[in-house]
């Protein structure tokens, strides 16, 4: 905590004379040099984020029979890849792969597209009963998924739709989230005068949201669609209670499934582990700064 | 659009004569136009009306059939006897679901454990993204580096998580009793003891949220506007005083907000305990030591096929959530009133 920050640098002053005016501690909130432990508690905090998931390579890399002695392995052994190959056939990662990309791939598309209708109407349009609408957009979010688990697993049984990805789509298509994120950026990205232009044009509703909205929401989308991404592929729950292992399991029901085999081979499940995370990473590789923008800019209250 | 049949027609205007000033044979081409710009308007009224309602519809419609129908089906289905091998039969029972699970002694260990998980995984989490918030909002070298790597845990699995925490948790080889054993502690068997399965569990479960938490409190503290900590500066207060006299109350609707969401998802806990047993059971434990209500919710309806009853369970869990939001929302209130 604040604790561990160290005084602002002395030498601070000469190298911001601008700044050297104002009271050592007006330049708090934002604007200080971090001292030497603030960066010591980074690394910390830095090494167990990222420990784990390293250390979930070294176990796949190894053979099982040295993961079962002491010390545990700290680096890289030679078995990497005829584990990966071994877990990729044996929970039948390819199938659940190319599963979790439809599932993901859709939900995330759908939710992107109509947060961003949905979005625009609570930001920029005037309706009757918006306040209430959105007040119930945003009760949505505390509602628990538990509660609805029992009757969608009727649903989907009535419906034949056990272990079919529809099962796992359909729940899955709309984010209170989603539409709280869009409003929120579309209320300070979208100048009403752009709106106020369009309409003057004779633009239709359908028209702005083409023209106008979709193109100003473009990063905000893009961002929506990522974390939604994120979210599906991760998800748990409900796939592990509607798709079984040997009917169209997604990533998660597969890797879990590894794990609770009776499988002893603890390198094979690392490696299982591996494969259901690296795909995430390397997206998070690629656009963490956007992904990170992103739930910064979905956090602040508008 | 604009160009579309439009199937009310505008009314016959009543009014005759064009502008004055204007060639007669205009008229006609004027009358036109106007009848053209009335109708317009007209459909532009509907449409400016309407569509409010269409753009978020959709959300609502999904919604219905997947949120609230469910949720209220549930409350249904808690008032019945319906077994997960025919989901379709249902006997009305009343409330017997409720006072079984009432006279259930492993239905309160799990509402015990939930607490207990919930509490030792949120408070130091939240603790901890509070003071990392704090950090990153100060001028840093590659802060960008330090969000995302706080993050990566986030994009992590439930499934692939618990499971690398069920190895380094292992008791004979697991890195963490190894690493205890350097400072002279005994083995823990953190699968088996009660309080080191709940501390074990809640750690996936810090490991996970700590970051993105962390980047909600630092999002909310960029808001904070600088002159509040220059006023209070000017006064005479100290960096921890700013702390608590400009940076607390600031956050309090976020700090709100975190706590809600991570009190939500600590109630739901399934995944983490699930996978982290050893016996591959839902028991949460052989003696149930950190079987959480998610998880006996699971063990009742998916295991034991009861559905009716995993409703009751459901909808008490849904209860204490309300119950919990409106005490938050009655503290923050006597908080603010207080202030």
């Amino acid at each position: 905590m604040t604790t561990t920050l160290t005084p602002p640098d002395p030498d601070q002053a000469e190298k911001a004379p601008q700044r050297s005016r104002r009271p050592r501690a007006a330049r708090a909130g934002g604007q200080m040099h971090a001292g030497p432990v603030a960066y010591v508690v980074l690394a910390l905090f830095t090494i167990g984020s990222l420990f784990p998931l390293v250390w979930t390579a070294i176990a796949a890399s190894r053979d099982n029979n040295r993961l079962a002695q002491t010390p545990p392995p700290f680096w890289f052994g030679a078995n990497l890849f005829d584990n990966l190959e071994l877990a990729w056939t044996d929970a039948n990662l390819g199938e659940a792969f190319l599963n979790t990309t439809i599932v993901a791939g859709i939900s995330a598309a759908t939710i992107v597209f109509l947060s961003t209708i949905a979005g625009f109407a609570f930001a920029k349009l005037r309706f009757k009963g918006r306040g209430a609408l959105m007040l119930i957009v945003i009760g949505t979010m505390m509602v628990p998924p538990q509660l609805s688990v029992i009757p969608l697993y009727m649903m989907v049984a009535k419906l034949d739709w056990t272990d079919q990805l529809q099962a796992v789509i359909f729940p899955s298509l709309v984010s209170a989230f989603g539409v709280f994120f869009m409003r929120q950026y579309l209320i300070q990205a979208l100048p009403d005068e752009i709106i106020e232009a369009a309409r003057m044009d004779g633009a239709s509703s359908w028209r702005v949201v083409w023209h106008v909205v979709f193109p100003a929401a473009r990063p905000a989308m893009a961002v929506l669609g990522m974390l939604m991404f994120v979210q599906t592929w991760n998800d748990f729950l409900w796939p592990f209670l509607v798709l079984t292992q040997t009917g169209n399991p997604t990533v998660q029901v597969a890797v879990a499934g590894l794990g609770r085999g009776y499988t002893p081979d603890q390198s094979l499940i690392m490696a299982g582990a591996l494969l259901g995370t690296l795909p995430l990473l390397v997206v998070f590789a690629i656009f963490g700064k956007q992904i990170v923008g992103g739930i910064m800019q979905g956090a602040v209250k508008g | 659009m604009t160009t579309g049949h439009d199937t009310t027609a505008a009314s016959p205007s009543t009014e005759g004569g064009a502008a004055p000033g204007r060639p007669p044979g205009d008229a006609a081409a004027v009358e036109k136009e106007r009848r053209h710009r009335a109708r317009l308007s007209r459909r532009w009224q509907r449409d400016v009306r309407w569509s409010p309602y269409a753009f978020v519809s959709p959300f609502f419609l999904l919604f219905v059939a997947f949120g609230l129908f469910p949720l209220v089906y549930t409350g249904w289905a808690s008032l019945h006897k319906v077994e997960l091998t025919a989901p379709t039969d249902m006997d009305w029972v009343g409330l017997r679901n409720y006072t079984r699970i009432f006279d259930d002694e492993f239905f309160w260990n799990a509402a015990q454990n939930t607490l207990t998980i919930g509490i030792i995984s949120t408070v130091p989490q939240l603790l901890m993204a509070m003071g990392l918030a704090h950090i990153l909002n100060y001028k840093l070298r590659g802060s960008t580096f330090y969000r995302v790597a706080m993050l990566a845990p986030y994009a992590t699995s439930i499934a692939a998580a618990s499971l690398v925490f069920v190895l380094l948790f292992g008791r004979d080889y697991g890195m963490i009793n190894w690493a205890l054993g350097l400072v002279g502690v005994d083995n823990i068997d953190w699968q088996n003891e009660t309080w080191a399965s709940q501390i074990a569990v809640s750690t996936i479960v810090i490991w996970r949220w700590t970051g993105y938490n962390a980047l909600i409190y630092l999002a909310a503290m960029q808001a904070i506007p600088q002159d509040l900590y220059e006023s209070a500066a000017l006064d005479g207060a100290n960096r921890w005083q700013q702390f608590f006299h400009v940076t607390l109350p600031s956050l309090r609707p976020t700090i709100l907000f975190t706590t809600v969401v991570s009190t939500i998802g600590a109630s739901q806990l399934f995944g983490e305990p699930l996978l982290f047993d050893a016996n591959k059971g839902a028991s949460g434990g052989s003696q149930h030591q950190f079987q959480t209500l998610g998880l006996y919710l699971y063990e009742q309806g998916w295991v034991n096929q009861h559905l009716g009853r995993a409703s009751a369970i459901a909808w008490t869990m849904f209860l204490i959530l309300i119950l919990i939001g409106i005490v938050n929302y009655v503290i923050s209130r006597r908080l603010r009133a207080s202030s």
